[in-house]
């Protein structure tokens, strides 16, 4: 890979994003193998610096770090404050000093890794950075609807939800779009932000937006659900998560308006009864679980692009 | 203090003053304007720049007392000068907060021992700028504020602001108001609009700085007080403050150099020097900020000169304090931003600046205090954060390129700041 870092889809080429999706194809097989293990990465040092609580994103990186052989480390940081003293990049150029080859960051405040990778000669890779963007989640996805779809352009793909909070509707609007699927946003309208018309710059004419879930979900290929993010709300975006379930939650019967064959996606974890009900999610449209395991796949890709090529 | 200013070209749009002579400054003030005045004292030669009364930036945050580590009185007066103000408006937001005759008192009597700058203190409107009950604001015109102001914690309660309004006209003192509903504003960072929605930042709607601006018009025609609207920067704001101007109110308005330069854009890359409040907006609003300029319905250049450590810049987008420095700054982004007129730029950065405040207005006269800001506008210079006077280095603008500069300060008869080729 020839960019340093990997901090959004936004800045990605489709062929990057190819690169990427193509690479985690090939090495899915070694997650299949009873030794699942290749030296690939020996002697390279991933760091996991989680600012924020995490535990299917952190694993998925650290068993893809371990698969190819790379030392993985876990990091749990407190988020910085003045009076604790030492800062963000203060924190970077600790690790830094520790000669890191790659640090995997997630941080509650948007912008937090684009900072650290300013300073820093590891590579950085974003897992996640406030309501910014969420790369590896979009890639993960990405790949789930390539293999149970066969493609991704000319798809219609309905993400549902709280988008003003969500990087996962953020990174996959972006990724989508890029590779000519039609992408819906469809929400309260207080928790679509203003300004998403213009979300994306290239491809916009593929972004739709829309407040009617039935509207988003009809000939729908794929349905991508977003958790509710109670922790973000600090103020009243609907008066009740009974109320949300009503009109946003995927139900059966709302199921039934897309096409037969459509998938159900949810970037986890669920709250059942807010914004899916129990049996869609355990349902066999579901490919919730898939998600998952593409999640280590991605995200060996990754690793393996970033750090596979130098010695 | 005696200087002759010799050959330069005059301007004091108020007093209609333009043309290339001598001034004579005796004891600090000017004794006699000619052509061909000699005398035995200290020559400063002028030729081929600007002579202009001193300039006056009404927006500044002093950060003394309280928080010495980003600026001190002494530091912030000395980067005024070296921006071509002769005098600052220092906001009330120090620690504690300049709503009492002491704050006020310690620092005038701080400026006059440590600023080559004048610094005329702004009082808060409530106590504490907590937007409950009055501060002691005619104990403070006594020591010496020159306005009154909530600064970045505007005033929400109409009721009291109804009362400042009321209150102030007592002293001929304008009421000044940063502009936010904080309810609609809560928890923003940024402007709302597409980089906002794409960063996944949280945004300032304009609406917070047009409800509050709305309101206070309403109450500052129904009041007749003297209500200045400080660093405007939405379109439909500034739409408001012109209609009021026509209708007759007693209003003004001011802008800052970042928010006719910058838009929102300049936050893509996180960059937390493009952090202020009210925050950098689209376009469209630069756009109707520049119209406003042009067309007078704002009166004021003002920098809100907001230094901060380099500490608290360093945090994440969402957890850095808001504002730039600005003092030295200002003058070259007028000139090279908006290419005004001289006389126009001079009333924007001098000559409205005292009509608004209460100071005893200084000019191109004899008698007035010698103040005065000496420019060379056709002077191509690069701005050099690391070389600021301020004791900070929160600037957007480093390494610009710039066109047009103050290039010597005098202030009461001395030269403070030098800048010569």
């Amino acid at each position: 890979m020839k960019r340093k870092d990997l901090l959004g889809i936004q800045d990605l080429d489709p062929q990057e994003i190819l690169d990427i999706l193509g690479t985690a194809e090939t090495l899915q097989e070694i997650s299949t193998r009873p030794i699942k293990k290749v030296p690939t990465l020996r002697g390279k040092t991933v760091i996991n610096l989680f600012f924020e609580a995490s535990t299917r994103t952190r694993t998925s990186f650290e068993i893809a770090g371990k698969r190819l052989s790379a030392d993985v480390v876990n990091v749990t940081a407190a988020t910085s404050s003045v009076s604790k003293g030492e800062t963000l990049i203060d924190t970077a150029r600790t690790l830094d000093a520790m000669a890191a080859d790659c640090v995997v960051i997630r941080h509650g405040s948007s912008g937090a890794p684009h900072t650290i990778a300013r300073l820093t000669k590891a590579r950085v890779i974003n897992a996640g950075d406030g309501a910014h963007e969420h790369p590896t989640q979009a890639l993960l996805d990405a790949l789930t609807i390539r293999q149970r779809k066969g493609r991704l352009d000319g798809l219609k793909v309905a993400i549902i939800g709280d988008i003003t909070h969500s990087r996962v509707a953020r990174s996959n609007a972006h990724l989508l779009t890029k590779l000519g699927s039609h992408v819906w946003l469809c929400s309260p309208p207080t928790l679509m932000p203003v300004g998403s018309c213009d979300l994306v710059t290239t491809n916009r004419e593929f972004l739709h937006r829309t407040y009617s879930m039935e509207e988003a979900v009809s000939g729908a290929d794929v349905i991508m659900l977003l958790r509710v993010q109670f922790e973000r709300m600090d103020e009243s975006f609907f008066p009740s998560t009974r109320e949300y379930f009503r009109c946003y939650g995927l139900t059966r019967s709302k199921v039934a308006l897309a096409k037969e064959d459509a998938i159900i996606m949810h970037p986890g974890p669920m709250n059942r009864g807010v914004e899916i009900a129990t049996d869609v999610a355990d349902g066999p449209y579901s490919v919730i679980l898939d998600q998952v395991s593409a999640g280590v796949a991605v995200r060996m890709a990754i690793l393996f692009l970033m750090l596979g090529g130098q010695s | 203090m005696h200087l002759l200013v010799k050959n330069g070209r005059v301007l004091d749009p108020e007093r209609k003053v333009d043309s290339i002579v001598d001034i004579l400054i005796k004891d600090g003030k000017i004794r006699s304007i000619g052509k061909g005045l000699t005398a035995d004292v200290p020559q400063f030669d002028a030729a081929g720049l600007v002579v202009a009364p001193g300039f006056f930036d009404i927006h500044v945050h002093l950060r003394e007392p309280g928080t010495e580590e980003a600026e001190t009185i002494a530091t912030g007066g000395a980067a005024a000068v070296a921006g071509g103000f002769v005098a600052v408006a220092a906001m009330p937001n120090t620690k504690p907060s300049n709503d009492g005759p002491s704050v006020t008192a310690y620092i005038i009597s701080e400026a006059r021992r440590s600023s080559p700058a004048l610094v005329f203190p702004i009082g808060a409107i409530s106590k504490g700028q907590k937007g409950e009950t009055l501060a002691e604001i005619g104990e403070m015109v006594e020591a010496g504020i020159v306005g009154v102001s909530d600064d970045g914690k505007p005033v929400m309660d109409s009721r009291l602001f109804r009362r400042a309004l009321e209150y102030a006209q007592l002293f001929n003192l304008p009421v000044i108001q940063h502009c936010e509903d904080l309810n609609l504003s809560k928890g923003g960072v940024m402007h709302e609009g597409a980089y906002s929605a794409r960063l996944g930042l949280k945004g300032i709607p304009s609406s917070a700085e047009d409800t509050m601006v709305s309101r206070d018009l309403i109450l500052a025609e129904t009041t007749g007080g003297k209500y200045h609207v400080a660093h405007l920067s939405t379109r439909r704001a500034v739409e408001m403050v012109r209609k009021a101007k026509a209708d007759g109110a007693k209003v003004t308005a001011e802008v800052t150099p970042h928010h006719f330069t910058l838009t929102d854009a300049a936050v893509a890359e996180y960059d937390t020097n493009a952090k202020m409040n009210p925050p950098l907006r689209s376009q469209d609003d630069v756009d109707a900020l520049r119209e406003g300029i042009a067309d007078g319905t704002i009166d004021v250049i003002a920098s809100d000169h907001a230094p901060h450590h380099i500490n608290l810049k360093m945090l994440e987008f969402d957890r850095a304090p808001f504002g730039i420095t600005g003092l030295e700054t200002a003058v070259g982004l007028a000139f090279t931003q908006l290419r005004l007129p001289l006389p126009r730029l001079i009333e924007m950065l001098s000559s409205n600046p005292q009509r608004i405040m209460r100071v005893t207005p200084w000019g191109i006269f004899e008698g007035s205090d010698a103040h005065l800001t000496i420019l060379d506008p056709s002077r191509k210079w690069k701005f050099d954060v690391n070389q600021s006077k301020s004791k900070s280095r929160n600037s957007p603008f480093h390494g610009w390129d710039l066109t047009g500069k103050a290039v010597a300060t005098i202030v009461g008869g001395k030269l403070v700041y030098e800048d010569r080729k």
